[in-house]
């Protein structure tokens, strides 16, 4: 699903609009799994599965692999249904630099959300 | 004339709260029993605009919804620049009974959501002869914070942005697209820093679990409804603080949110119906 991301989002010029002021390195952590995205002025760059050493990300966003399949179903049921859901109920942790996450809050949300698209149109 | 103009009005009135005046814009619709509608935390009554517009609701309800100072058109009370806006329980108490007061409300039915719900909880315990019920969306004696609310207003996060971001997903999944972002403009629109001290009271100064055992619902009715969404004020919440007061009727709300009357109208009109045909039953 996280490898998507880079034509999930790259297709939708309104996200990649929204997210024009960021340019960033995060991590998802899928599972065991991390997944370097690259951000650059709102365009997916890269998803890079497994560890990339020495390279540096701002903030992560860990979860099981089962919370994010369930964030990712086309209409997910309660409390997996949203980032903060899923930390409220200790499902995922956010750890790092949250200044670029909180400024840039709405398009990193949906960047997250993109792959329940795939379910959709499935 | 073919355009459709809404049956809702809108005023101002003028009211003292904290010793200071203050420019307090308020909505109406309808006829009947007063219901006075309590908006959430860093948005403002347009929330209630399709209980207004609902002529099942209006045919029996005289809807009012005021927009607390600080928020939507009331303005902040003179001086505000160099105020840290805080809400306080004390504050939001005087606000509503002082604005009760001053349109002759005869025992208001009550509702209010979020903080708002949390307020009636309040209002009930210290104020109930003189309502005629509450109804509390979304509401409960106590929250366990989930985020750190310095995010909300500081210059280098945009502040309407961040707090629309924030509860985007206390909306709840199957809502209408529509409606869910009407919802989320509301909070995108709040002014500096007043999410963030609307949350003072909510997180700090509302601490009502002491309290909420002393209601007597034989004096003031309460309502309780919360969404299945909401992880912000859980439907654990909701049951655990009903649990506590004697007489009082709580329900989940399948498929809402936190902001049940503006996110999905349709199917929160499904809950809200039932309760105020009780109210109604229980007022004549």
């Amino acid at each position: 699903m996280i490898e998507r991301l880079v034509e999930l989002v790259n297709a939708d010029e309104a996200l990649v609009r929204r997210g024009r002021f960021l340019t960033t390195d995060f991590l998802v952590e899928v599972g065991e799994t991390p997944y370097h995205v690259s951000v650059e002025r709102g365009r997916m760059a890269s998803v890079t599965r497994r560890p990339v050493l020495m390279r540096p990300w701002r903030f992560a966003i860990r979860a099981a692999e089962d919370a994010w399949l369930e964030f990712w179903q086309p209409v997910p049921r309660p409390g997996y249904h949203d980032l903060f859901a899923l930390t409220r109920f200790g499902r995922a942790r956010i750890e790092g630099d949250l200044q670029p996450l909180m400024a840039n809050l709405r398009y990193i949300k949906e960047v997250l959300e993109a792959p329940r698209r795939l379910a959709r149109s499935a | 004339m073919a355009a459709r103009i809404e049956p809702i009005a809108g005023r101002y009135v003028h009211l003292t709260l904290g010793g200071r005046d203050c420019r307090v814009y308020f909505e109406e619709a309808g006829r009947g029993i007063p219901l006075l509608c309590l908006h959430t935390a860093g948005s403002d009554g347009r929330q209630f605009r399709h209980l207004m517009n609902d002529a099942a609701v209006t045919d029996h309800f005289r809807v009012i919804a005021f927009d607390l100072p600080w928020h939507g058109k009331s303005t902040p009370p003179i001086g505000w620049e160099n105020d840290e806006y805080r809400l306080t329980t004390a504050a939001y108490v005087e606000a509503v009974m002082t604005f009760s007061r001053a349109l002759d409300l005869d025992r208001p039915v009550v509702m209010g959501c979020s903080m708002g719900g949390r307020i009636v909880l309040e209002l009930a315990a210290g104020h109930g002869p003189d309502l005629g019920a509450v109804i509390g969306l979304e509401a409960a004696d106590h929250q366990t914070p989930w985020y750190d609310t310095e995010w909300l207003h500081r210059p280098d996060v945009h502040g309407g942005e961040v707090c629309a971001a924030l509860v985007s997903g206390l909306v709840g999944a199957p809502a209408p697209d529509e409606h869910r972002w009407e919802t989320l403009w509301g909070y995108m629109q709040s002014g500096p820093g007043v999410f963030k001290g609307d949350l003072y009271f909510y997180r700090v100064d509302s601490d009502f679990r002491e309290r909420v055992a002393g209601i007597d619902t034989r004096a003031c009715p309460v309502h309780l409804l919360t969404g299945s969404y909401d992880f912000s004020c859980t439907p654990e919440d909701t049951l655990r603080t009903a649990a506590k007061i004697k007489g009082a009727e709580a329900q989940i709300m399948d498929g809402l949110g936190h902001f049940p009357m503006s996110e999905d109208p349709a199917r929160f009109r499904e809950y809200i119906l039932p309760v105020l045909a009780r109210v109604r039953a229980a007022r004549a």
